[in-house]
């Protein structure tokens, strides 16, 4: 489980998170919707202290990670996957390789078992046939599952998505966004994950956190979506013409 | 502006203190370098190698025609040829090079592994990046710029003896007598440090604009540019103070 506890964090004079706690179980999906600039990502960085938060206390279970030791911060960060909005693959490298670059750095494992784990989790994410590509020569869908499989090298206990459908078509999405809520269950992972698409709301949202301006203006299960009366939750959820139509039809 | 300075040179040497750390694992770092000095020195060679030839043919045409008078023996064209070349030309002048063709190289390809979330995705493992990504290129200019400079020093001594056999402005045998005469091997240690200074300096420079770079693809060409400007003028005053010092 992972707790954030009244976590804030500004640019300059600019606020861009403000006093957000909330709490993201393990084996669930746990998602931050919002808006473009809403603070998502900056969210999700402040926790695993790509950013320092300015105040308030990030939780890992028992770890209080942004005021813990340089050694204790790096073995939390040993257990974090993250799948990057860009999917963030090195581009030095072929699919292959950056699987195993988190196996390199952080394991004594032979070669062969380096190999082995590496086919594990390509073929966990449907992969096949791409290990000596590189990035540049896959598809948006095929380098978001890379991506993945190189989150989940090192068997993760949390996970943390930054849109990982974002640039994808709906049916793709729907895919990644399925693979991302098998390997949470299966693996008992803590998974997070910021997302501005409704589908993967409705699709994978166990616990729904909504951002606005930095803020925290609701929390719920996807159940509870469409009946909130948050102004700004509804102006984002019925955004959408099929939104509204949907929620005519509920009645 | 000044505080600008004082706060930017803070930041570089920040940066190098952690770009200067043991690499965790010595099997990557080899193979990084590896990679780094056939991406950066290997391929430099074509274009240093053909500016040096023709700058070498073209200070034996100059220098011949500068010296008309009889009174000077001809030798002195390839004497002149070889101090210019290995004083300045081979030293200085392929650095200045070097900063437009390794420097866009180093800082275009740290800054788009910057915005593209790269190096985030690096220390989010707990690698440290700049040790990983810079220790390679930087030790790889250092060391390696110097047998470049000594590759342009030759090839422009040969492109002067193709234009002398050619075109016969001179003797072939003043030319060669010329070139012989009285050398200084020092000129060419002072040039070997001179060279290892700049590639020092243009590999960090570059790598430190690109690892800061912000602000989408336009920021990292942005960088880059700043790079090379900043990398050139460093290049021409550490070229005075070695001289001075050197000298
Ligand atoms: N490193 C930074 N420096 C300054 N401002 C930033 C930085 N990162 C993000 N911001 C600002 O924070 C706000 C939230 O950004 P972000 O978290 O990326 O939004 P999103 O919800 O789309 O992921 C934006 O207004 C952005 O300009
Ligand atoms: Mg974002």
């Amino acid at each position: 489980m992972i707790r954030i506890d009244h976590i804030s964090k500004s640019f300059g004079d600019k606020r861009v998170l403000d006093d957000i706690s909330t709490t993201f179980e393990r084996g669930k999906c746990s998602l931050i919707i919002g808006s473009s600039g809403s603070g998502k990502t900056v969210m999700l960085k402040s926790i695993i202290g790509l950013h320092e938060p300015d105040s308030g206390e990030v939780w890992f279970d028992d770890v209080l990670f942004n005021s813990a030791d340089e050694n204790s911060r790096k073995r939390i960060r040993s257990q974090i996957g993250m799948l990057f909005q860009g999917s963030a693959l090195f581009d030095f490298a072929t699919a292959e390789q950056n699987v195993m670059f988190p196996l390199d750095f952080f394991t004594d494992m032979s070669y062969e078992e380096k190999l082995d784990r590496v086919n594990f989790c390509l073929h966990r994410v449907a992969l096949e046939n791409v290990n000596h590509k590189y990035p540049s020569e896959l598809s948006g869908g095929m380098q978001k599952r890379v991506g993945i499989a190189r989150a989940i090298a090192l068997n993760p206990r949390y996970l943390f998505c930054d849109e990982p459908n974002s640039g994808l078509d709906p049916l793709t999405s729907i895919h990644i966004d399925r693979l991302i809520q098998e390997i949470t269950r299966e693996y008992d992972i803590t998974t997070v994950i910021n997302t501005h698409d409704m589908n993967s709301v409705l699709e994978i949202g166990d616990k729904i956190t909504f951002i606005y301006q930095g803020q925290k203006k609701w929390e719920g299960s996807r159940d509870e979506i469409f009946d909130s009366d948050c102004r700004n939750l509804n102006d984002f959820v019925f955004a959408s013409k099929m939104a509204r139509q949907l929620k005519e039809h509920q009645k | 502006m000044f505080k600008s300075l004082f706060t930017q040179t803070g930041r570089y040497v920040l940066f190098m203190g952690k770009v200067f750390r043991r690499p965790e694992k010595w099997r990557m770092f080899a193979r990084q370098f590896i990679n780094e000095s056939d991406k950066l020195i290997i391929d430099s060679i074509p274009l240093i190698a053909l500016i040096s030839i023709f700058i070498g043919a073209v200070l034996v045409i100059q220098t011949a025609g500068n010296m008309e008078s009889p009174f000077i023996p001809k030798m002195y064209v390839g004497y002149m040829t070889r101090e210019s070349l290995v004083l300045e030309f081979s030293s200085t002048m392929v650095c200045l090079i070097l900063a437009g063709k390794m420097g866009s190289n180093i800082s275009s390809e740290i800054g788009t592994m910057r915005i593209t979330e790269q190096i985030d995705a690096m220390e989010m493992m707990g690698v440290n990046s700049a040790n990983f990504l810079i220790l390679p290129k930087l030790l790889s200019c250092t060391f390696l710029t110097p047998l470049l400079m000594l590759m342009s020093f030759i090839l422009g001594i040969i492109g002067g003896y193709i234009t002398v056999v050619l075109t016969e402005v001179i003797n072939i045998a003043d030319y060669v007598t010329g070139i012989r005469y009285w050398f200084i091997g020092f000129y060419v240690t002072y040039s070997c440090i001179k060279t290892a200074v700049f590639g020092f300096i243009i590999a960090s420079i570059s790598s430190f604009f690109g690892y800061y770079a912000t602000g989408g693809s336009l920021g990292v060409g942005h960088s880059s540019t700043r790079a090379i400007v900043i990398s050139s003028a460093l290049i021409l005053i550490f070229d005075l103070i070695l001289t001075k010092l050197l000298l």
